[in-house]
């Protein structure tokens, strides 16, 4: 494997012959900037603004070893219709499914424009021969996935095998053919901002279409920062090469409130322009509910009971 | 890129996402329609039957009037001050640190109505006011409550004593966090202070006073007298002070230390500053854009040591200056109460007239101005953020204190050369480096002629850490054991 590829060619800088630059990023400040858009008040209209988006996000996700025909049909519909009393509601962006199960949710959004991603790629661990997961993502595409979340090969990553980790993602993509390819860095493995600042590039260098922080099944998985370096990479590509990319934070992101802290962060690094479901998505099991319980407190003033917001 | 443009459209529906107004409640705040002078641990009425209305910098709307106060009135200050020493300086210092705690906690309880009170009387960012001002003032008589039964440890040998009374002069850009700097120490160490807050900023130090009732401070420990430049001169020349401390212009420092000549009194001066922030190519880019702002934008760079110049390496000066455009078009210029204002009113107009006097000249001189397009109010005073790129180091914008929102941008090639341009100013306050190296920022430190030198980050705080300046910067330190040596004689 290539041991050379420190930059890859997408990324060269225009004309001018300078050195490309990987940049650093430092935490400290890093996290200093994230708390403070945290604290940003977001009121009324723009609540209410920012809740409907964070619907229109959404990756309605289930995971699970556990996971039946019977369930992920019942969160397929749930995912067309949220708050079925509440048909201004929209609809969530996609299903998040493992590939077994494309075909059931596949059956189950007919008619819908709700989208499906299939995880791949051996998720989560990324522990597998090539072959196998190039197979897995071949089987999901088949099966009907619009989206391929894939898993970076941390173990590549971390032993410093960066040809590698792209080579497999290019390798992915092909795979994908129509299908939006996802790439999961799982920041909570890579042990630094600085690691997630390249693996994002070289992901984005192979031919990634979002980039997304974690699996949901690594602690910590996405934070404000984390999502935040991840944007400010986004924006970096965006003033070199014109490539406009993606950002999935996934997992632990269980609150309205934390939802409209993502936004907040993503409305002052890349603008208004980068928020919309085409470029930023939420992965999440449990956010919704607590997203349509805020909406309908915006509403009608009043905080609900949970039991009127269906389970799945 | 098409595929933004595309994307825009998606958004368009919807129109920018645009925060809702959410201010902080004024109610919390009650203010008397007058305000009279603590002397002697009560209000009194001025004898000079003289009163000024103090107004909102961001809405020019009068909040109270107070006393301005004459030479008579602070001759009684500094008297009470001096009765209050006698017993003051004989309390067991351990029963002087509970005063300094009880001060402390009563500022985290109030907080909320203090940092209402600043953004309201100083124009600066509720945000700013309760997330830094306020916890920090607090944070200062935590820290000095400490020392107080200490002294002998913090100089051990040197048999430390209180100098006597304090004359203390604070400025209008930190009111009460000034005030804590000042009045901290100095009770610690057993003296009692005549505390003069800024013309345009009196409220806080006015609730403050009541704060030392609830804190049982014993009277003439704190006396605060109000008023413009005049009262700060009748209380700098009066008999019966031991020392005087001052946190503002170079201009008046001078005058104060010509006013001292001769006499017997400790002098400590904060003033002026034209910090370099030192940006080397090899930092964390996105990082270094918001040290940049925090440096420059924090408190509408109502700061004395404000990151003014910007110096960076020639060879990402591009780079740079397009990330800090765009991170200034995201700055929320407006209500000071608001939670999401960053960036509050000019504190007064003459401080806005200064400014822009400034700011005319360097375009006038050759610099390129970019402001953001931003919205000011129409009333109370206000200036959009700034920067000049193309600034020579004799450019007046790099070489005098603007005291504004407004960054001069200069470039340099190797570190020596950023020493060079960095020292060469009449300032000395503080610098920043912003380098990945940490050993180029040792070898920076050690040769940048300022008080404090921030490795990447810009205007932090901390009560044990001291701060003052070399040069017209000043001299003396606050905070930390260096703080207390300011307030102490040693037999």
């Amino acid at each position: 494997m290539s041991q050379t590829l420190a930059l890859p060619r997408t990324l060269e800088l225009p004309g001018g012959g300078r050195l490309p630059r990987v940049g650093s990023v430092d935490a400290v400040a890093l996290e200093a900037r994230a708390a403070e858009l945290a604290k940003r008040s977001i009121k009324r209209e723009s609540k209410v603004f920012a809740l409907e988006l964070a619907i229109r996000m959404m990756d309605l996700t289930t995971l699970e070893g556990a996971d039946t025909p019977g369930k992920v049909r019942a969160m397929c519909t749930k995912a067309m219709y949220p708050d079925p009393g509440e048909p201004s509601v929209p609809h969530v962006a996609a299903v998040c499914v493992y590939p077994s199960l494309v075909p059931v949710a596949r059956r189950a959004l007919k008619g819908s424009s709700v989208k499906i991603a299939s995880v791949a790629t051996a998720f989560p661990s990324g522990q597998a021969p090539l072959a196998v997961k190039l197979a897995d993502v071949r089987a999901a595409v088949e099966a009907g996935a619009d989206e391929i979340d894939m898993v970076l090969d941390r173990g590549a990553f971390l032993s410093g095998r960066m040809g590698q980790v792209y080579e497999e993602v290019v390798a992915v993509k092909e795979e994908c053919g129509n299908a939006h390819l996802k790439v999961i860095l799982e920041t909570g493995e890579l042990g630094s901002y600085d690691a997630v600042r390249r693996a994002s590039l070289v992901a984005i260098a192979g031919g990634a279409d979002f980039i997304k922080t974690s699996t949901g099944k690594v602690s910590p998985a996405a934070t404000l920062p984390v999502t935040l370096c991840m944007l400010e990479v986004i924006r970096d590509v965006h003033d070199e090469t014109g490539l406009v990319i993606g950002t999935k934070p996934a997992g632990g992101i269980r609150k309205a409130k934390q939802a409209v802290q993502y936004l907040c962060v993503l409305h002052e690094t890349l603008g208004v322009d980068w928020m919309t479901p085409d470029l930023f998505r939420f992965g999440a099991s449990s956010l919704l509910n607590d997203v349509l319980l805020q909406l309908r407190k915006q509403r009608t003033g009043i905080y609900r009971s949970p039991d009127e917001f269906t389970l799945d | 890129m098409g595929a933004v443009e595309k994307q825009r459209s998606g958004l368009a529906a919807t129109g920018a996402w645009d925060y809702a107004p959410s201010p902080e409640s004024r109610e919390i705040v009650s203010l008397e329609e007058r305000y009279g002078l603590f002397i002697g641990g009560e209000e009194v009425s001025p004898r000079s039957r003289s009163w000024f209305t103090t107004v909102s910098p961001a809405t020019e709307e009068p909040l109270a009037e107070v006393a301005q106060a004459g030479a008579r009135d602070v001759a009684r200050a500094v008297d009470a001050a001096r009765e209050g020493f006698e017993a003051w300086s004989a309390w067991k210092p351990s029963e002087r640190a509970k005063v300094l705690f009880r001060i402390a906690r009563i500022l985290q309880e109030r907080a909320r109505e203090l940092a209402v009170a600043e953004s309201l009387d100083g124009g600066k960012p509720i945000k700013e006011s309760r997330d830094v001002d306020l916890p920090l003032a607090a944070a200062h008589f935590f820290y000095y409550a400490g020392w107080a039964d200490k002294l002998e440890y913090a100089f051990p040998g040197r048999r430390p004593r209180p100098l006597g009374v304090a004359a203390q002069i604070v400025p209008w850009n930190f009111p009460l966090l000034m005030l804590a700097w000042k009045i901290a120490p100095a009770l610690a160490c057993g003296n009692t202070v005549v505390l003069k807050p800024a013309e345009t900023t009196p409220l806080t130090a006015l609730l403050f006073a009541d704060v030392c009732r609830q804190a049982q401070v014993p009277p003439g420990v704190v006396n605060i007298v109000t008023g413009d430049g005049s009262t700060g001169a009748h209380l700098v020349r009066s008999e019966g002070i031991d020392k005087v401390a001052f946190t503002g212009s170079t201009e008046v420092g001078k005058a104060i230390q010509r006013e001292l000549a001769g006499r017997d009194i400790a002098l400590t001066l904060e003033l002026g500053g034209k910090a370099a922030n030192i940006v080397f190519d090899d930092c964390a880019l996105d990082q270094a854009v918001e040290g940049i702002v925090n440096g420059i934008y924090f408190n509408q760079g109502h700061v004395c040591c404000a990151g003014s110049r910007l110096l960076v390496q020639e060879s990402i000066h591009d780079q740079l200056v397009r990330k800090l455009k765009r991170r200034m078009a995201t700055l929320r210029v407006g209500d000071p109460l608001d939670k999401n204002t960053d960036i509050g009113a000019i504190n007064s107009k003459a401080q806005l007239e200064r400014i822009v006097e400034l700011v005319e000249s360097g375009t006038e001189e050759g610099a390129e101005i970019y402001q953001p397009p931003c919205r000011l109010p129409e009333k109370g005073w206000w200036f959009a953020p700034t920067v000049f790129t193309n600034v020579a180091q004799s450019h007046r914008i790099a070489r005098e204190e603007i005291f504004g929102p407004v960054l001069s941008v200069l470039t340099f090639r190797t570190p020596d050369e950023a020493v060079e341009k960095a020292n060469n100013t009449m300032f000395g306050l503080s610098a920043g480096v912003w380098t990945e190296k940490g050993s180029r920022i040792l070898w920076m430190a050690d040769r940048l002629r300022a008080g404090v030198v921030w490795g990447n980050t810009f205007n932090r705080f901390d009560p044990a850490s001291p701060f003052g300046g070399y040069k017209e910067s000043g001299f003396g330190r606050e905070g930390g054991r260096h703080g207390l040596e300011a307030y102490l004689r040693f037999e």
